[in-house]
């Protein structure tokens, strides 16, 4: 028992629920008003956003690319969702379907072209945010009401932030890693060419984690303005290196299609903790990323320990 | 007849540099914009481009470099460390002028710390590069916002003289960075180190097969980037009048496009410093350009992602497996 | 009904060539249901050439391929091999390492899909294994990663053999047994028996003769690209199949004629053991000695060079390397050519360290260097300074022995750096290396070609990582190299 307890395997699964309890413990133990309704309402208020913009990054990683534009895609899908959808609802939706679709077709020119993500997406984080900009040249706008009605739900027992986080990586986590199609997405990033040989297509597998990518991103931007009521088109530019983050501290890989839907979830609900706690530690908000930064680190440097043992075995 | 075909090899020769392209785009976007002026102020434009694109070109070169090491290589620290940096040496230079000295050794050694954290990272703890140089990024930045209090903190006055000094319309700053390219051309194709740097991103297998120092040889590329991005830090932070918080948010991107504009290959083994200038320049006056016809800030920054997009598309896809 | 409409796949005079290399010259074969056809022959044979064409992974360039009594030449694809039954475990391992044991079935059977897939594909997949190898105590919802290779081995094998739409007819095996250890092994081949005698087909490649002696009902014996013997496997015996894969009229390899050993006195120059061994015989080569690595190809000889080539920096009691040391890559693509570079770039690379004028590098020097090479070796080119890729293969190999022998190695390793190189380019090499040789320079020389080894005053033959023979130049005949090569004596 206690052997399985100490695997490396084991270990490394646990890690990212390991690092968010032992945050949370550590929280409630600055703050014990924290441990009510209210205190974890306002702990866990902007998780939401970006673990949705995780999810959307672990699309991107589990076929062995990287997108550095979601921040500001997040940000035009917020200026889209305050100002047409609230005013033109069907040019809001049709707008942001064809923002999707532009994740698909960059899918298509990645896999057919054979470029490098970080390029490609570095290019298109200056074309959302440029579009942005278009749609909502200063900041303000007004969500539309049923978002917002969504968004401050108030949900018995705890949070409804909590309840729409557990959904959202159950979902995800069915869809990649319990179903049949998942499983090829996967193994599309774990050993491409034996997938290939298996007669599946690979242009296929990468236009499908690229417009789930664009979906989830839109999920962010969409919760994000529910929570903060207006829109700016750089609201968003932080979370293209939060998700990278967070799909990491998640126990996901950076190559090799392994992923953890649910781990991904949790790492940016622990990157949103650690911007609180300081906050609990009396340390200048100065430092927020910073501990985001040290997390990430501390967490890696866990994960190198154990591979190592592993490797020793 | 034998100098019409000396004339057409060397223009076959001069279109194969890839560095034309972005120079040519640079003229081209230039005349756009007089045109439109009808002659007026192009000294000005040229000027002031070079005196931006200088920053562009510092951290670029740096980032060529590790870009040039082949798949996966990038540093994302560049902001964090310009940042970082910046704030340290105006804080201990207190806008004394006497300092300008102990301020420049204190930027560089800041920033050749955190290339040795990056590389620390990157090779003792197994992280991909991207990774690790994106959490020393936040680290750093933390530690800047920290230390600099959220002030922006004023540089010595005969820095801020140095950084904004022209000669004949020439920024100072502009031509020192033009000698700094000119020597980190040489270095590149003239030392050892340099020629290890184009092999790794070759064929980073056959290189240690032929005897080159691959890890020592990623140790300095990072080490250098990083002290190359603060300095950039340093004559920023003079130029635009102080160390602020986020002078060095838009570096990431620019140090990047400027790489894959100005034709150094993404897939690694082949970096370009003069289309550095060319597409930093190209960058600048592009903004202008749109500025000039009065077109917003969205129109300039979709045209800049479609530019950077089209030209990896052009120039990519021979590219390596990865 | 007559022996071919009997066969699942029969080939006729199937012919495959890569550039000037003919890997098949005209092969006819085929496979009947309830057929274990062994597949035998030394290296460069043309065995995993044959078996990719059967995957569907090489289209034949002349030649056809009969399905079931049906010409499918046309459109013989890896879905229409996989269609039509025929399935392959290949050397090198294809499943997900990202995946579980169920999920890789999985991507393997699209038939497996809907509600409860999960179950259905570990049950397929445990059942499977339950079948070929009882015990094997591999639980099908682990990660392929966290498997060892011999488990992940395991799991290939028994996905091939499983059925859900396409029958799982003709199961092609290329050396199945390389990581298992024997008890498996045997299970394997008992599971083959089996299948065989249920009506299916197996193609069984292996390096184990009495493996395949004992398993194949028909063994096709492959030489140079070409079927030399086919006999039921009763008619064979050990050494009339390592007769038949080599040349038999022509005995010795080398001529042992004025054969004069360089050992006497003297510290060797290189001195090492197979990594992971700390027994059994060393490498040992002298100044002015070619050494020869012989065996299979994959059998430890390539890692051999590394370990060498890196020994330098990490000397220890069971590694000793005297001096300076360069490698010729035979892998051209992935170990040797750097494609952006000129020749001249490509050639000096290695001495760079050595041209410095303060602190640059000699232009001067560098060109110089490059056209001394490019005349010694012979190097076909107008100008050094052309791209590495304007050259023909055989002359961009050139350039890379240029590399190792204009550097200051008194060792020069050589990772099999003949193939895929024309007769008359090989012909000029040997020159070189033998002149190089009697200057005192030492040459460790992997080669998969027999011809080869009659150049070396001493041979190795190495098999599973370590060193199974050691012969010198005069007691070397490529009965001897073969016997070795393929199994204990």
């Amino acid at each position: 028992m206690i052997a399985t307890l100490l695997s490396p395997r084991f270990l490394r699964n646990a890690l990212p629920a390991l690092s968010l309890t032992v945050l949370l413990l550590a929280i409630f133990q600055l703050q014990p008003r924290t441990m009510s309704y209210f205190g974890l309402n306002l702990l866990l208020n902007l998780a939401l956003p970006i673990a949705f913009a995780t999810i959307a990054q672990m699309c991107i990683i589990t076929v062995n690319d990287l997108d550095l534009g979601i921040g500001s895609y997040v940000g035009l899908v917020a200026a889209i969702g305050a100002t047409w959808l609230n005013e033109t609802p069907l040019l809001g939706v049709a707008a942001l379907l064809g923002c999707i679709l532009i994740y698909a077709a960059l899918g298509a020119l990645i896999h057919l072209r054979n470029l490098p993500s970080i390029v490609v997406t570095l290019g298109m984080s200056f074309v959302w945010l440029g579009m942005a900009l278009l749609v909502l040249p200063t900041p303000g706008g007004t969500v539309p009401g049923w978002i917002r009605a969504i968004m401050t739900l108030k949900t018995p027992f705890l949070p409804f932030t909590i309840y729409a986080a557990v959904a959202v990586g159950v979902i995800v986590h069915f869809g990649l890693m319990r179903s049949a199609y998942g499983t090829v997405l996967r193994g599309a990033g774990g050993n491409p060419r034996s997938v290939a040989r298996a007669g599946w297509s690979l242009l296929r597998t990468k236009v499908t984690m690229f417009a789930l990518a664009g979906f989830f991103g839109m999920l962010s931007g969409l919760s994000l303005i529910g929570l903060t009521t207006s829109a700016d088109a750089n609201i968003a530019l932080r979370y293209t290196l939060l998700s990278i983050a967070g799909v990491i501290l998640g126990g996901g890989e950076f190559v090799g299609g392994r992923i953890s839907p649910i781990g991904a979830v949790i790492g940016a609900m622990t990157l949103t903790l650690a911007a609180s706690f300081l906050t609990f530690l009396r340390l200048p908000p100065d430092w927020q990323i910073g501990a985001q930064g040290g997390i990430l680190i501390v967490v890696l440097a866990f994960r190198a320990v154990i591979n190592r043992a592993e490797a020793r075995r | 007849m034998a100098a019409a075909r000396t004339a057409a090899r060397l223009a076959t020769r001069l279109l194969e540099r890839p560095w034309l392209w972005a120079f040519a785009a640079a003229f081209l976007v230039w005349l756009a914009t007089i045109i439109f002026t009808k002659g007026q102020g192009g000294g000005e434009i040229l000027s002031a481009a070079l005196a931006f694109g200088t920053f562009s070109v510092i951290v670029g070169i740096g980032q060529m470099y590790v870009i040039t090491l082949g798949p996966g290589n990038v540093d994302l620290s560049i902001p964090a460390t310009m940042t970082f940096a910046g704030a340290a040496s105006m804080k201990i230079m207190a806008t004394q002028d006497s300092m300008i000295v102990v301020g420049l050794l204190i930027a560089l050694a800041c920033g050749a710390a955190i290339g040795v954290f990056n590389y620390g990272l990157i090779r003792l703890m197994r992280i991909p590069p991207i990774i690790a140089t994106l959490s020393s990024s936040f680290v750093f930045q933390s530690a800047a916002i920290a230390y600099g209090r959220g002030i922006k903190i004023k540089p010595p006055p005969s820095l801020a003289d140095f950084t904004t000094a022209r000669i004949a319309g020439f920024p100072i700053l502009a031509i020192c960075t033009v000698i700094l390219a000119l020597v980190m051309t040489v270095v590149l194709h003239k030392t050892v180190y340099g020629r290890s740097v184009i092999a790794i991103g070759q064929n980073a297998r056959a290189a240690k097969l032929s005897g080159i120092a691959v890890d020592f040889t990623r140790f300095v590329t990072y080490v250098m980037c990083a002290t190359l991005a603060g300095l950039c830090g340093f004559v920023l932070s003079g130029f635009s009048g102080g160390a602020s918080l986020n002078m060095g948010a838009e570096f990431l991107l620019a140090s990047i496009a400027v790489v894959v504009i100005g034709g150094t290959s993404v897939a690694g083994g082949f970096a370009n410093i003069p289309g550095l200038w060319g597409a930093a320049l190209f960058m600048f006056l592009l903004v202008t350009m749109l500025n000039t016809f009065g077109l917003g800030a969205g129109i300039r920054l979709v045209m800049t992602g479609l530019i950077i997009i089209t030209v990896i598309t052009v120039a990519g896809g021979k590219s390596t497996d990865r | 009904m007559s022996e071919a409409d009997r066969s699942i796949v029969r080939l006729d005079g199937v012919e495959k060539h890569f550039g000037a290399v003919r890997a098949l010259t005209g092969v006819d074969l085929s496979v009947a249901p309830g057929e274990c056809l062994g597949l035998v022959g030394h290296n460069g044979a043309g065995k995993s050439t044959l078996m990719n064409v059967l995957a569907g992974i090489f289209g034949p360039d002349q030649g056809s391929i009969t399905v079931r009594g049906v010409d499918s030449t046309a459109g013989y694809t890896v879905a229409a091999a996989k269609q039509q039954g025929v399935r392959c475990v290949f050397q090198e391992l294809s499943l997900c390492p990202n995946l579980t044991v169920a999920e890789n079935a999985r991507v393997m059977h699209p038939a497996l899909k809907g509600f409860g897939w999960r179950r259905r594909a570990a049950e397929l997949i445990a059942r499977k294994l339950d079948e070929v190898f009882p015990g094997h105590g591999i639980a099908s919802r682990e990660i392929v990663g966290d498997l060892s290779i011999a488990k992940r081995q395991m799991v290939e094998i028994a996905r091939a053999f499983t059925v859900t739409e396409a029958p799982a007819d003709l199961v092609i095996l290329d050396e199945p047994t390389s990581s298992l250890d024997s008890v498996v092994a045997e299970q394997l081949l008992a599971f083959v028996r089996h299948h065989v005698a249920a009506g299916g087909a197996c193609i069984l490649i292996s390096h184990l003769l009495g493996e395949v002696l004992s398993t194949a009902d028909r063994i096709v014996v492959l030489r140079d690209g070409a079927v030399v013997d086919v006999r039921p496997a009763a008619d064979f015996t050990r050494d009339s199949l390592v007769s038949a894969m080599g040349s038999v009229a022509e005995g010795g390899v080398a001529d042992g004629d004025g054969f004069t050993s360089k050992r006497r006195g003297g510290s060797p120059k290189v001195r090492a053991r197979p990594a992971g061994r700390t027994t059994g015989p060393e490498l040992v080569a002298h100044a002015g000695e070619i050494v020869g690595l012989a065996g299979l190809a994959g059998h430890g000889q390539t890692d051999m060079l590394i370990q060498l080539h890196s020994a330098r920096r990490k000397a220890s009691a069971s590694l000793q390397v005297d001096g300076p040391v360069s490698l010729v890559a035979g892998d051209r693509q992935t170990d040797g050519i750097f494609p952006l570079w000129s020749i001249a770039g490509n050639i000096t690379i290695r001495s760079i360290r050595h041209m410095l004028h303060h602190a640059l590098i000699d232009a001067d020097a560098e060109q110089e260097m490059a056209r001394r090479w490019q005349q010694r070796i012979g190097i076909r080119t107008p100008d050094v300074n052309n791209n590495i890729l304007s050259l023909s293969g055989g002359n961009q190999q050139k350039a890379l022995f240029a590399r190792a022998l204009a550097s200051d190695a008194e060792i020069v390793l050589m990772d099999d750096p003949m193939r895929g190189v024309d007769v008359g380019t090989k012909q000029e090499v040997y020159g070189i290396i033998r002149d190089e040789a009697a200057n005192g320079r030492t040459f460790v020389w992997y080669t998969t070609e027999m011809d080869e080894l009659k150049h070396c005053d001493h041979v190795y033959v190495f098999r599973d990582g370590g060193i199974v023979a050691d012969l010198a130049r005069d007691e070397m005949t490529e009965e001897k190299l073969l016997h070795s090569s393929f199994e204990a004596a």
